[in-house]
C-alpha cells in the first residue's frame, strides 16, 4: 500500500484543470451574449445624433477618450460638438437647440467660478432643458480595492430646486438671505422617478434623506410626497433618513442602501460621499433626465474640471465618463454596444495595468483609452 | 506510510468535492444601470392570442410568470382558433394599436382550401422577418456543442406565397415567386440585426445553383447590403450543404438570412440539436409590428396526448416572452425572466417530458416562478 499510494498521492495533488476561466478572460456576466436576443425593429440600426459639449479642464481629454472609443466601436452614433466654457455668460441658444434636438446630451464638466454674479451653467442647462433627475450609480468595481465592500447605491436627486434656486439677495449690507425653495411639484415628480426607476431596475428598496426635524416644512413637503408616491408601489420598501444619520451610515454600514432620493443640496453631497466610498468620482457614472431630454456627464462632481497639473500630464480619469456613455447607449437603446462598452471597461479596472493616478496608478487618459479599444470584442 | 496515507487520502479524495456552481451569464444586476425616462415605467398592452392544442397552455404559463413578476405589461386576449376562415378584424385592429403580440399556435388544417391563419397574420402586418435564436442552454445535454445562432427568415413570399392552381385535372402548378423589394429588406434587416447585436457572420442560404434567377436575385440583393457593412463576415451557402454543416459542424454559423422555405426547415433543423422547438425563442417583425411565439414551428400545437396530460413545453414561449419584454424596452424584467428559466433548466429538476422529464406545464412555471428574484 506504501508503494501504490505514492503515485495516487501526487496525482491528487497535482494541480486539477480548474474549471472557472483563466482571470485573463473577460469577465462572465455582461460579457456573454445573452441567451435571449434583442430583436430590433427595421431601422433601429439607423445611427443617432448625439450632443457633444467638451466642456473646461479635463472635460477634452475625456470626452475625446468617449470619441474615440466609439469610433472603434463603429456604435451608431455621431457627435455634434459644441464649444461652451464656464465662464461664459449663458450657455449658447444653439447649444440647447441642438439638445432639444437630438434629445441626448454628453458632457464634460463647466467650470463655475466661485462668488461674483455668475452663475453655473450646470444648473442653467439643467433647468432650461427640465433635467429634474440626476441620476449617480456608485458600485464597487471589481479589481478596485476599497474600505467599503458591497456597495451598490444610486442616488437620484433633485436638480432644479431646494437651495439651488439662486434666489440670493443682500437684505442690508452685511446680511444675505438665501432662499430654498421646495415645491410640492418638484417633489412629486422626483419621488415618482425614484420608484419607477427601482420599479424598472428590480430594486428593493428607497430611502428619502432629509432634514424635516430642522426644516419642518420645506423637508416635509418633500416627504409628503415621497410617502404619497411609495403607497403606489407596495413591493418596494421604502424608508427616511435623516442627512447627517444618513453620511454617518454611508461610511459605516454602505450596504444597507439601494437608491436613494434626495432634494438638491443632500443629493449633491450624499452623492459625492457615496462616489467617494466606491472607487472616487473619477469612475462613478451618471446622467441627468428629464421628461424629453437627458444629458450624461461625469456621475458625481460634474462641476469639478481638475487641476492645471493633471491637464499638463493629461493624467485625467476617462473611466467616469466612458461608464457614463455606456449608460447613454443604453439608453439609446443600443443594448449590444452598452454592454461591449461596459465590460471593456471593467475588464481594464479589473487587470488593473492601466490606472490614472486617482486609482493608484500611472497611466495616462490615452493610455486607459487605448486599453478599452483593445479591450472591445 | 501505508497507515498515514489513507487518512491523507481519505482527506484529499473528500475535499475535491464539486466546485460551486458558477453563476449564470447575466445573473445579478449590472453594473452600468439603465436611466428610464419619466413615464417609462406605464404599463404597456401586449396582444395575446392563446391559439389551438397546447397554445392555451403555455401562454397560461406566460400570464402567470408575467404577473408574479409584477411585468409592465397587460394583455388583452382574443379567440382564434386554426379553422376559422380569417383572423377576426378586431384581432388585427388590437394588434395594430398595441403593436405588440404574443401568440400560441394556430393550428393549421392539411390540404383542403383553408390558408394557414399563421401566414395570414404575418402578411396582412407585413412581418417580414422571422427570427429564431437556437442556443445550446446549460443543463440540456445535446449532440452539439457550441452552437449560437441566429435564423433570419424572410416571411411573405418566396415558396409560401400562396399561389397554387390546377393547369389541368392532375396537374398542378405552385408558385414561387422572389421580388428585389422583399429580398432587399430581409437582408438589410439581417445585417442591421448582426450589427445591433455584434454578431460577427451573416451567411446567405440559397439553391441558386438550380434556381438560378430566383434565388440568383435573392443572393444579389444579400451581397449588396453586405457591401455596406465591412466588418461583418458575409459568405453564401447552398442550402443541401447547410443542412449537413448544420448537424456536423454548427458552429460555424452565427447569423443566417434565408428565403422562407429554407428558413423554415434550417430554423427547425437549428433547434432541433440544441434541444427541440419547446425551448427555442423566437418573433416576427415588421416596420411597425412585431409578433413573438414559440421559435420554431409555431404551427405545432402538439397532439392530444400532450395536451391531456398538460405536459406542454413552456420555456420556447416564456424565453420569448423575455424577448418581447427586450423588445418593449424593459432590460431589467427580460433579465430576471430569461435568468429564471435558465436556472431552472440547468437545475433540472422540473422538465416537461421533450426534455426527459415529466413534470407538467404548472410544474415547471411554478419552479420559474419560484427562481425569480
Amino acid at each position: 500500500m506504501a508503494r501504490r499510494s505514492t503515485p495516487l498521492l501526487r496525482r491528487l495533488l497535482a494541480p486539477s484543470p480548474s474549471p472557472s476561466p483563466a482571470p485573463s478572460t473577460p469577465l462572465a456576466g455582461a460579457a456573454s451574449r445573452r441567451t435571449v436576443t434583442y430583436m430590433p425593429r427595421p431601422g433601429d440600426g439607423t445611427p443617432r445624433g448625439v450632443t457633444l459639449i467638451p466642456g473646461d479642464g479635463i472635460g477634452p481629454l475625456v470626452t475625446g477618450a468617449v470619441r474615440q472609443v466609439m469610433e472603434a466601436m463603429h456604435a451608431p452614433v455621431y457627435f455634434e460638438t459644441y464649444e461652451v466654457h464656464g465662464d461664459m455668460p449663458t450657455v449658447p441658444p444653439e447649444v440647447i437647440e441642438s439638445i432639444r434636438r437630438n434629445k441626448v446630451c454628453l458632457k464634460g464638466g463647466l467650470a463655475t467660478p466661485v462668488g461674483g454674479g455668475v452663475s453655473s451653467l450646470n444648473v442653467q442647462l439643467r433647468k432650461e432643458l427640465d433635467l429634474y433627475a440626476a441620476l449617480v450609480n456608485c458600485f464597487n468595481l471589481p479589481g478596485l480595492p476599497t474600505r467599503h465592500d458591497n456597495v451598490d447605491i444610486v442616488v437620484i436627486r433633485e436638480n432644479t430646486e431646494g437651495e439651488y434656486s439662486g434666489l440670493e439677495h443682500e437684505v442690508v449690507p452685511g446680511v444675505v438671505e438665501s432662499l430654498k425653495v421646495i415645491t410640492k411639484f418638484c417633489s412629486e415628480r422626483i419621488a415618482k422617478y425614484a420608484f419607477e426607476y427601482a420599479y424598472l431596475n428590480n430594486r428593493k428598496k428607497v430611502t428619502a434623506v432629509h432634514k424635516a426635524n430642522i426644516m419642518k416644512l420645506a423637508d416635509g413637503l418633500f416627504l409628503e410626497s415621497c410617502r404619497e408616491v411609495a403607497k403606489k408601489y407596495p413591493g418596494i420598501q421604502y424608508n427616511e433618513i435623516i442627512v447627517d444619520n444618513c453620511c454617518m451610515q454611508l461610511v459605516g454600514k454602505p450596504e444597507q442602501f439601494d437608491v436613494m432620493v434626495t432634494p438638491n443640496l443632500y443629493g449633491n453631497l450624499v452623492a459625492n460621499v457615496a462616489a467617494g466610498i466606491a472607487g472616487g468620482t473619477g469612475v462613478m457614472p451618471g446622467g441627468n433626465a428629464g421628461q424629453d431630454h437627458a444629458v450624461f456627464e461625469q456621475g458625481a462632481s460634474a462641476g469639478n474640471v481638475g487641476n492645471e497639473k493633471i491637464l499638463e500630464k493629461k493624467r485625467a480619469n476617462p473611466v467616469a465618463l466612458l461608464l457614463s456613455s455606456a449608460m447613454m447607449l443604453r439608453h439609446l437603446q443600443f443594448p449590444s454596444f452598452a454592454d461591449r462598452l461596459e465590460t471593456a471597461v471593467k475588464n481594464v479596472i479589473a487587470e488593473g495595468k492601466y490606472r490614472t493616478k486617482d486609482l493608484g496608478g500611472t497611466s495616462t487618459t490615452q493610455e486607459v483609452t487605448d486599453a478599452v479599444i483593445a479591450k472591445l470584442d
